[in-house]
């Protein structure tokens, strides 16, 4: 399933990686965000639209490439996938739904690195249940505007986004979901504000906030799709969603491998390198074959959606093991390294706190098993 | 030419495809082939255990006999004679003499070339081929190939030795070419083959990690660039001359295509610890912050950048910045002189690929010495003091 | 303008490690790269066809098929074509032989303004072949350039790096130019043009396809001849130098002066 293109886009990613994310990423977490200059150079590649079309400034690629970047990436930094995979996640919209004039005004500057784009679907009473949005967005016939009231809550890019696709009630008459409309909303308009920065367990350098939107007046341009379709939209961008924050637990796992493997070779105790007792080298290789199991998912479903299969369970599968994985290699290589591994000086202490979140983001661990088991007993 | 592989003496071991540095040799069926990538270092040869490769030499029979003398380029800017120049006279006289019967020669292009000429005499050559005009005052790689080819042509020496200098490295190919002759660059040991007279040119290569000796069988002259540094100076005898011979100059100002705006000499900037040749790293065994006054000291005398251990940088004594190890930079100089510091496997990790390490430490166990090419056991502020004084 | 660089694919020999127990060449894992010094020197081509529209960059290799992974690269960075010298007859071929097999490509390819290449391959570790296709081609040439100051109006303005400081030199197109390192900051592929990369077309040239005569290339054709090869001792177990401080100072001074370290 793999061209020559891939290997080249996978020789690429992780010389980025090792040059640009390794040097920066402790710092990176420490204070909590990354320097401009490497935004731009991300955008130079042409890492923030790998599956956007030409048009919209994007390469144009497949789900395959956007795997293998997002998983090279976080072998040696999670966070800053986020960089990337907020332009999947919150470009994907645009790209479906959007209007012509909506993707060359905000989609397009997204991908080119010029703007960042925030996806605004969770809030503090509509989590896993996404479908109990409190937020609503109203037409208001006299002002010839729709008025957007309520609360996003962990958005990824919140603090610095400069748009956000917002997810909100248009109809309060609507039954369940169909009441759900998407918004394109911009951080300058009256009305907007933000949280303050969350203090996270981990990926510090992802920056992560609620968006509060007061009265917030939003044109009829700014509808995204057609009224009611708001869920519809929410859902049908998420199997990519999946597949690319599997990708990024397949990464984390795969990094913190190939740390423990590395330790455990120049690790001397007892008069020999602990790689050589065995049950740090039974431990690595438990750890390995997870690893290799996860990436046969992600990169399997990544396939099947670059040739338009339908991939719900899989996709569901994929970022389930993921998530789960990359926390228990994180852990086990973090035991591998002992007392250093819980110094902040070694990278595997941030890896395993990034891990943390990948089994409860984009659907929690939880949320897959019901897409799976759903989609089995169907 | 070629490397051939007797079937029936292969044994099909492999031994020899592990030690292809080009990858040039396939099992097939059990047994070695040579395939395209194949260079003719022989390095298959030695490895194998059962005599089974041979070199097959092609004799070709030249006349090789109307070049005699070994020349070296004398290598000159503003006036003042190139200090690797003194070198290639040292070796160019050991070359003469495993030849037997011939001289030693220097060339010299530029201006105002008497006094320079008369420091060739007392160091040893005896004739100086000269080119003396002012097109020539500055390096051009038009001028000086134009000279010194036609130099070539005209005396025919049967090697020329050239410093692997910033010109040499420029000039010396572009003759090789024009004169149609082999030319082997940084080469470290020359040596006269007893046999066929030729010159043997060792040299390293992928880095350092392989050495190859070099002949040149079949052409003239055979050419050797070489790092200053590497081979001894020429004793000098004071008052000593020679013969003095202009060559034939046919150089206009339209031979010479470049022109040579400005020449601009600047002072040494800060070094980075990855660029650094020479470290000097302080430890825990400082003692104390003023430590790195003694270690910054050493550095500025030996021209080395100052590093430290992460004991030392964590007590507050240096800059994370010049932390060495794990956790801090990698080096990799030419030499490393850790002072104090024990050798714990975070410092060692990233230091111990340096091509020389000194170590220093009151602790003989100390785990620094593992590592070490050499390690004194001492109290480092008298033994510092006493490097610093030693070293030239 | 019409640009030419020369690469070479080359052995990360910063990965090469020596077997200790039978002193041989450890490869495997040790991956092909595209030659630094040449990456500088596409990077200078590039910069001039970014400022300059119209221009093109040719990238050209001599060696085996596997060079061609090379050549991609250089596509996937922003060259417009390239061409890669692949035969049995170009094999064993030393700097003499070799600049005379790219020198033959690039008259074949004719009409050039300007000639990049990198210093030095890190394998071979010569420095020799950009000056020799610059002779075989009677082109002036500059090595060593660290900075390229002017580039308009057939001339070039260049920054030559000494030992010491640098040279101003102004030389008249088509030239050849060496680059160090320091002469720029060398790109990474772009998505984009790794896509575009993988679609291109490598031409692969053989000794028929090129102006140069046939006892003027490979193995035969070199002046210089391989001896023999062998790894260099390995490093051993260091020396404790016993004595007074001043005695023992005195013993490594003596020790580093006699290996010429000093």
């Amino acid at each position: 399933m793999f061209e020559l293109k891939h290997e080249m886009l996978r020789k690429l990613a992780r010389e980025f990686a090792e040059r640009e994310l390794e040097p920066i990423a402790a710092d990176a977490e420490k204070n909590g965000g990354y320097p401009k200059e490497l935004q731009k150079k991300a955008a130079e590649c042409g890492f923030g639209g790998i599956t956007i079309p030409k048009e919209y400034g994007g390469a144009g690629g497949d789900y395959k490439s956007l795997a293998i970047v997002v998983e090279e990436f976080c072998k040696k930094d999670a966070a800053a996938s986020s960089m990337l995979m907020s332009n999947s996640l919150s470009g994907a919209p645009y790209l479906y739904y959007g209007t012509e004039e909506q993707k060359q005004k905000y989609l397009k500057p997204m991908v080119l690195g010029e703007t960042i784009g925030a996806f605004a679907l969770t809030e503090p009473g509509a989590g896993s249940d996404s479908a109990a949005t409190q937020t609503t967005c109203l037409w208001d016939e006299e002002q010839g505007c729709y008025i957007l009231n309520g609360r996003k809550c962990f958005i990824t890019m919140g603090p610095v986004c400069d748009y956000a696709v917002v997810f909100a009630k248009s109809d309060l008459q609507a039954k369940g979901t169909r009441g759900i409309s998407a918004f394109i909303v911009e951080a300058g308009w009256e009305g907007f504000s933000r949280g303050k920065a969350e203090e996270k367990m981990g990926m510090h350098a992802s920056v992560t906030s609620d968006l509060i939107f007061n009265n917030v007046k939003v044109p009829k341009e700014n509808l995204l799709g057609e009224e009611g379709q708001g869920f519809k939209i929410a859902m049908g961008i998420l199997d990519a969603g999946r597949v690319t924050v599997a990708a990024q637990g397949l990464g984390i796992a795969a990094g913190c491998l190939d740390l423990a493997v590395r330790y455990s070779k120049e690790r001397v105790q007892f008069g020999r390198p602990i790689c050589k007792l065995q049950d740090v080298a039974f431990k690595l290789a438990d750890m390995a074959t997870e690893v290799q199991a996860a990436r046969l998912l992600v990169y399997d479903v990544a396939d099947k959606l670059d040739k338009h299969e339908k991939v719900t369970m899989q996709a569901a599968m994929a970022k389930y093991k993921a998530g789960e994985t990359c926390n228990t290699v994180a852990y086990k290589a973090l035991q591998i390294h002992g007392g250093y591994g819980y110094m902040q000086d070694y990278a595997i202490e941030r890896m395993t706190r990034a891990a943390r979140l990948v089994s409860i983001y984009e659907g929690t661990s939880e949320i897959q098993k019901l897409v799976i088991s759903g989609n089995l007993l169907k | 030419m070629a490397v051939l592989i007797s079937k029936e003496k292969c044994k099909g071991c492999s031994l020899c495809v592990k030690a292809c540095p080009f990858a040039a040799i396939d099992m097939v069926e059990k047994k070695a082939v040579i395939n395209d990538k194949c260079t003719m270092c022989g390095t298959c040869v030695e490895a194998c255990k059962f005599g089974a490769i041979i070199k097959e030499e092609e004799t070709k029979e030249k006349d090789l006999s109307s070049y005699k003398d070994v020349w070296v380029f004398a290598e000159q800017r503003a006036g003042v004679i190139t200090p690797v120049v003194f070198e290639l006279l040292g070796k160019g006289r050991d070359l003469a003499a495993g030849i037997g019967g011939v001289s030693l020669c220097a060339i010299l292009l530029g201006e105002n070339l008497e006094d320079m000429t008369r420091q060739l005499f007392e160091a040893g050559a005896d004739i100086v081929y000269t080119a003396e005009s002012s097109l020539l005052e500055n390096y051009t790689s038009d001028g000086y190939t134009k000279v010194i080819s036609e130099a070539i042509n005209e005396f025919k020496p049967e090697i020329v030795l050239y410093g692997a200098t910033h010109i040499g490295r420029d000039l010396a190919p572009r003759i090789a070419a024009r004169v149609n002759t082999g030319l082997t660059a940084d080469c470290t040991k020359l040596e006269i083959d007893p046999e066929t007279k030729g010159i043997l040119q060792t040299r390293p290569a992928f880095g350092g990690n392989l050495m190859a000796t070099i002949k040149c069988p079949d052409h003239r002259p055979q050419m050797s660039t070489v790092r200053p540094g590497v081979m001894d100076k020429a004793p000098v005898e004071a008052g000593r001359t020679g013969k003095v011979v202009p060559v034939t100059l046919n150089l206009q100002e339209s031979d010479i295509r470049t022109k040579v705006l400005e020449i601009v000499k600047t002072a040494k900037d800060m070094v980075s610890l990855t660029d650094a040749e020479i470290i000097v790293s302080g430890g825990a065994g400082l003692g104390d912050a003023s430590g790195f006054d003694l270690i910054r000291r050493f550095a500025d005398k030996v021209g080395g950048v100052v590093g430290a251990s992460r004991a030392a940088v964590d007590s507050g004594w240096i800059d994370h910045s010049h932390q060495v190890g794990q956790t801090g930079t990698t080096v990799k100089p030419k030499i490393y002189i850790a002072c104090g510091i024990s050798g714990a496997i975070q410092h060692l990790a990233g230091m111990q690929t340096s091509d020389v390490i000194i170590a220093v430490n009151k602790n003989p166990l100390a785990p620094i010495f593992d590592v070490a090419d050499y390690g004194i056991v001492g109290d480092l502020y008298k033994v510092i003091p006493e490097l610093m004084e030693a070293w030239k | 303008m019409k640009i030419l660089v020369c690469v070479k694919q080359v052995p990360n020999t910063n990965e090469v490690k020596i077997n200790p127990k039978t002193g041989t060449l450890i490869r495997d894992g040790v991956e092909s790269i595209l030659n630094p010094d040449d990456d500088n020197a596409l990077e200078a081509a590039l910069q001039i066809k970014d400022a300059n529209e119209g221009t093109t960059v040719t990238v050209i290799s001599m060696g085996p098929p596997q060079a061609a992974e090379a050549l991609r690269e250089c596509l996937a960075k922003g060259a417009d074509d390239a061409v890669l010298l692949s035969s049995r007859a170009f094999g064993g071929a030393d700097t003499w032989a070799t600049s005379n097999t790219i020198a033959g490509a690039i008259k074949k390819i004719a009409d050039y303004d300007l000639i990049f290449a990198g210093r030095q391959a890190i394998d071979g570790d010569t420095a020799q072949v950009g000056p020799q296709i610059a002779e075989r081609l009677g082109i002036p040439q500059v090595t060593y350039v660290e900075e390229i100051l002017k580039c308009e109006g057939g001339r070039l303005t260049v920054k030559r790096q000494l030992e010491d400081g640098y040279e101003i030199i102004e030389i008249p197109t088509p030239c050849l130019l060496t680059a160090v390192k320091e002469l720029n900051t060398p790109r990474y592929m772009s998505v984009k043009g790794i896509y575009e990369a993988c679609g291109k077309e490598i031409t692969v040239w053989n000794e028929h396809d090129i102006v140069v005569k046939p006892d003027e290339i490979g193995i035969n054709a070199s002046p210089t001849k391989v001896f023999r090869s062998f790894t260099p001792e390995p490093k051993g177990k260091g020396m404790l130098i016993q004595g007074t401080p001043r005695e023992a100072a005195a013993k490594v001074i003596e020790e580093l002066e006699k290996k010429h370290i000093l």
